[in-house]
C-alpha cells in the first residue's frame, strides 16, 4: 500500500469501485423491500379502479394499515439513499443496471420465505444476470 | 399462457422508461452531495425519488394482473433506457462490454421471469 503512487487515475478507479459496492448494497435493500412488499401484497386490499375516484380513498386507507408494505417502502428509502450516495461518482450506465442483481436475491429469498422452487430457467437467469453484472463492473474500470 | 392484459404491458413499459429517467435526476442531484451532505435536499433528488415512487405504483398494479415472464423483460428495458439517457445527459460512452452486459442481464431476467411462471 505504501508503495502505491497516489495518481489521479488510480484514485478515480477506486472511487468508482466504491460506487459499485454501494450499488451492490442497494440491491440487497431492494430485494428485502420486494420480499416485504410481497408479504404486503398478500394482505387483503380493496379493489382500486384508477378511473373511479370513489375507490381511491378506501384503497389509500388500506395501504396505510398495511405494515409490511410500509416497511417495504422504508427499505426502498434506504435503497434510494444508498443509490444516491453511489451515484455521486461513476457512470450511470454502469451503476444503474447493477440493480438487476436484486432479481437474483429476490429469487433466492423467495425460495426461503415463500418456498418457491429452483428450476433450470431461474438458475440460468441467475447465472446470466451475475455474468452481465460482472461484465459491467469490468467495463467501468476501463478509462 | 397469454393472460397478461395489454394494459399491464403498457403500464410496465411506461413505468420502465419513466423510472430510468428517475435515475438521471438522482445522478444530477447526487452531484450536489460532493459539496457537502447538507445539499441532500435539492429539487433534482426530490424529483428522482418522486419519479421512482410514482413509477412503482403502475408496477404494483400491473404485476397483480400480469405474468412475470412477460413483464420482467419489459422491466429490464429500463436498463437499456438508462444506457441511452447516460449517453444523452452525461455523455457516457456506449461501449461494447456495456451493451453485451445489458444483453446478458436482459436475457437473464427474461429467464428468471419464465422460471417464475
Amino acid at each position: 500500500m505504501t508503495s502505491s503512487p497516489a495518481e489521479a487515475p488510480a484514485h478515480s478507479s477506486k472511487r468508482s469501485n466504491k460506487s459499485i459496492y454501494l450499488v451492490l448494497g442497494c440491491t440487497v435493500f431492494a430485494a428485502t423491500a420486494q420480499v416485504l412488499l410481497k408479504f404486503g401484497a398478500n394482505h387483503p386490499m380493496p379493489v382500486m379502479n384508477p378511473t373511479d375516484t370513489s375507490t381511491w380513498m378506501p384503497f389509500l386507507m388500506a395501504l396505510l394499515s398495511n405494515y409490511y408494505l410500509l416497511l417495504g417502502y422504508c427499505f426502498h428509502s434506504g435503497n434510494a439513499l444508498l443509490l444516491i450516495l453511489a451515484l455521486r461518482d461513476g457512470e450511470l450506465s454502469v451503476l444503474f443496471p447493477i440493480i438487476s442483481l436484486s432479481y437474483v436475491w429476490v429469487d433466492l429469498l423467495s425460495m426461503y420465505f415463500f418456498h418457491e422452487h429452483m428450476n433450470v430457467w431461474k438458475a440460468a437467469g441467475i447465472l446470466l444476470v451475475i455474468g452481465g453484472v460482472t461484465l459491467l463492473g469490468r467495463a467501468s474500470s476501463r478509462p | 399462457m397469454n393472460k397478461t392484459p395489454l394494459s399491464s404491458i403498457v403500464l410496465v413499459l411506461m413505468a420502465s422508461v419513466v423510472g430510468s429517467l428517475g435515475a438521471v435526476f438522482l445522478k444530477r442531484g447526487a452531484a450536489h452531495l460532493n459539496r457537502g451532505f447538507r445539499y441532500i435536499v435539492n429539487w433534482q433528488l426530490a424529483s428522482g425519488i418522486a419519479i421512482f415512487m410514482g413509477s412503482s405504483i403502475p408496477f404494483l398494479i400491473a404485476l397483480k394482473h400480469g405474468e412475470l415472464s412477460v413483464l420482467y423483460p419489459m422491466v429490464s428495458l429500463s436498463y437499456m433506457c438508462s444506457l441511452f439517457w447516460s449517453k444523452l445527459f452525461f455523455n457516457e460512452p456506449i461501449t461494447r462490454p456495456k451493451v453485451l452486459a445489458l444483453c446478458l442481464i436482459l436475457a437473464g431476467i427474461t429467464c428468471i421471469g419464465i422460471g417464475a411462471n
